[in-house]
């Protein structure tokens, strides 16, 4: 009865989709010829094809509720990572197997190969500071990349009109996108969900716009260029030497982060977060000051997007608005629910995959874009929770507390 | 009762729209004690509570907390979160917790309002920040212990059952340190067995010397627990006086007519 009930419902269905696709895929009219040629077979694909896959995402859904949901956290999250990050020594191992790969990698592949690491890299960074403001806090946040863009045309303007450095403009790149941060903070503190992502959104669109048309300021879209390279104490680089610098660059600047992020969430303030996201009435009711605290993520999170900006100036030399389209802004955000929200390991992941493929799926050549989106609507049906679900740390309570009552 | 008052309420009302919902209620709660409200359902209970503890803006009436030994502040308009500072902690009826976090970090989360820790503090983790962490971590275990879920600590909030769930929100309620813990209905939901567990419970925190303001359906819970109990139906307060004196009130009977008033 049930498997008769489905099967109408894909009828349906697969009705419902030869309706909306008809005039596209079966009505063919040619304006020169005047003639209408009606391909009654592609009808039939459409309907057979909807057919197939709405039952098999039925079948894998139907199955995947049918395995009984855990009730201790490390089993809904056990995965192959966390069993290696779970035991010391394998977690060891495999940090430093890690290392001399990150190491090696400029070595042993081409100049082309280490840029688009490079990028990959850097959009490892951009997640997890989103990751801190999305992932963590909960706050859906569609103008990330407008804070990305304050910390590049830091770097071109400064750089451009006064000379000063990379290295100069670094700390302070990240920090006017963490004011510009409070800044889009302030006026979105009482918002939330969907309200909170159209005023981001909104709020990204604005910086791009008044890049785009204030010329005396921003150079319009023809942007700024010939902006210096980063330059390894004082020494400039060539260009194969710079692009490896650049990797190198960006490697500390990921284990930095990952170290900064780490800590943060596991820490008061990071608590403080993930009680936000999770209960925001309960939250404020624990003490918690909720206009504060979003204020903390959103400019902490901007502070990494600043600092990867400034990176981004110097990496391409080269800036104009068209760098930070809402299309930025959405593959961060992509990393971040594809890796997993509020998990470091997945974040890294997802900015990995989702940088690294598209790159590598050229072969597909045209097709590639639909390749990269089916792979995201499966990942989205098949593991809604994103690559890695976040487990919370567990303490070593027993032991403290007995400490306790022994001293 | 000699004992110095902790809450003061005095004349608070509250209007959403055309509906008055608190009308002028008048409530105190003392040190040490327990008091209960009571009343049938939409009488305004939860409203009450919200309005004290800054969740809702009341529009008219006084809120006064008196520390032991300290000056009497007032509540009025401040955030909720300043509320629950000042020494005003609650569990809520329809449960809420933090359902994707351990049971030990909704505890921990209990603990913020009196610790300070920040960016700087998380980042660098001095030896301040360290030894306030180990605190955390140390009271938020024993509130655990205290309410009897010490082996559930690293399991999810979520996966609790709904009685251990009840007493999850007390414990992170009693992390804050309040001078005053309001519970509204604790034991809805829970069984018989449940029931008697979280009486022992109650008990046992108003023994350390908790004052304790209760909303419960529960007669029976409420009976033997409180000290004073306060009547409400439409938003006002109709009686207010100890167990003998409102099981025998007309007008609480009237307001429960059809309900059973037994201890
Ligand atoms: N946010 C709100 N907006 C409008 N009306 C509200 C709001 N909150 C409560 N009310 C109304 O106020 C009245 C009192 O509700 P309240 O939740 O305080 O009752 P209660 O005494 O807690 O009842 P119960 O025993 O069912 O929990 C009800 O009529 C309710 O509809
Ligand atoms: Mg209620």
């Amino acid at each position: 009865m049930a498997v008769f009930q489905e099967l109408k419902k894909g009828a349906l269905i697969s009705l419902w989709f030869v309706f909306l696709t008809f005039p596209v895929m079966v009505i063919k009219v040619d304006p020169i010829a005047r003639t209408v040629t009606w391909r009654w077979m592609n009808a039939l694909y459409m309907a057979i094809g909807t057919f197939i896959i709405y039952t098999l995402v039925q079948f894998f859904i139907k199955r995947r509720g049918r395995s009984k949901p855990s009730t201790v956290q490390k089993e809904a999250g056990s995965s192959v990572i966390h069993r290696l990050l779970d035991n010391p020594r394998r977690r060891a191992m495999l940090f430093v197997a890690l290392a001399a790969a990150a190491i090696a990698f400029p070595q042993l592949l081409s100049a082309y190969q280490t840029n688009v690491m490079t990028t990959a890299l850097m959009y490892v960074v951009l997640g997890l500071g989103l990751n801190i403001v999305v992932g963590l806090a909960g706050l859906l946040d569609l103008g990330f990349v407008a804070f990305y863009a304050v910390g590049a045309y830091t770097y071109a303007l400064l750089n451009h009109h006064y000379g000063l450095g990379f290295w100069t403009i670094l700390p302070l790149g990240g920090l006017l996108a963490a004011c510009f941060g409070i800044l889009l903070g302030f006026p979105v503190l009482r918002l939330r969900g969907d309200y909170l992502a159209i005023v981001t959104l909104g709020f990204g669109e604005i910086i791009r716009l008044v890049l785009e048309n204030w010329g005396e300021f921003s150079k319009g879209p023809s942007g700024i260029s010939n902006i210096a390279r980063p330059s390894l104490f004082g020494m400039e680089l060539d260009l194969h030497g710079s692009i490896v610098f650049n990797y190198y660059l960006m490697v500390l600047f990921v284990i930095f982060t990952i170290f900064v992020v780490n800590r943060l969430q596991n820490s008061r303030l990071g608590r403080a977060w993930i009680a936000l996201r999770e209960d925001e009435i309960a939250c404020q009711a624990m003490g918690i000051d909720k206009h504060r605290t979003k204020l903390v993520a959103f400019s902490l999170g901007a502070f990494w997007a600043g600092l990867m900006g400034v990176v981004f100036a110097g990496k391409t030399t080269f800036v104009n608005p068209a760098s930070f389209t809402f299309m930025e802004s959405a593959i961060i955000l992509a990393i971040v629910v594809l890796g997993g929200m509020g998990s470091i390991v997945g974040v890294i992941l997802g900015a990995l995959i989702l940088i690294l493929m598209p790159e590598y799926l050229r072969g597909l050549s045209q097709y590639r874009m639909l390749a990269f989106g089916a792979i995201l609507v499966c990942m989205m049906i098949f593991r809604p929770q994103g690559l890695i679900a976040n487990i919370r740390r567990t303490y070593v309570y027993k032991k403290t507390h007995n400490d306790a009552q022994a001293s | 009762m000699t004992s110095q008052p902790i809450l003061e309420v005095s004349g608070l009302t509250m209007d959403f729209g055309g509906i008055r919902a608190l009308n002028a209620l008048d409530l105190d709660v003392a040190s040490g004690e327990i008091v209960a409200l009571i009343g049938p359902n939409g009488a305004g209970k939860t409203t009450f509570f919200n309005c004290i503890t800054g969740i809702y803006t009341p529009t008219e009436g006084n809120v006064w907390l008196t520390p032991p030994g300290g000056k009497r502040v007032s509540l009025n308009g401040l955030k909720p979160n300043k509320v629950t500072e000042r020494g005003l902690a609650r569990t809520f009826q329809n449960i809420r917790l933090f359902p994707k976090m351990t049971v030990l970090e909704n505890v921990m989360i209990g603990r913020h309002c009196r610790t300070k820790a920040f960016i700087l503090g998380a980042i660098f983790r001095d030896p301040r920040t360290r030894r306030e962490e180990q605190d955390i971590l140390e009271t938020s275990y024993a509130m655990l212990e205290k309410v009897g879920l010490g082996e559930h600590c690293d399991e999810f909030a979520e996966n609790l059952s709904y009685g251990a769930q009840r007493r999850l929100e007390i414990a992170r309620a009693l992390a804050t340190e309040p001078l005053l813990l309001l519970l509204d209905e604790p034991a809805a939901g829970m069984n018989p067995q449940e029931t008697i567990e979280l009486e022992g419970l109650i008990k046992k925190i108003s023994r350390e010397g908790q004052a304790i303001l209760l909303i419960e359906h529960d007669m029976k819970l409420v009976m033997s627990l409180s000290d004073r109990i306060f009547v409400m139906d439409y938003g006002r307060k109709i009686a207010q006086g100890t167990p003998r004196e409102i099981r025998e009130n007309p007008a609480v009977i009237k307001a429960y007519l059809g309900e059973e008033v037994d201890a």
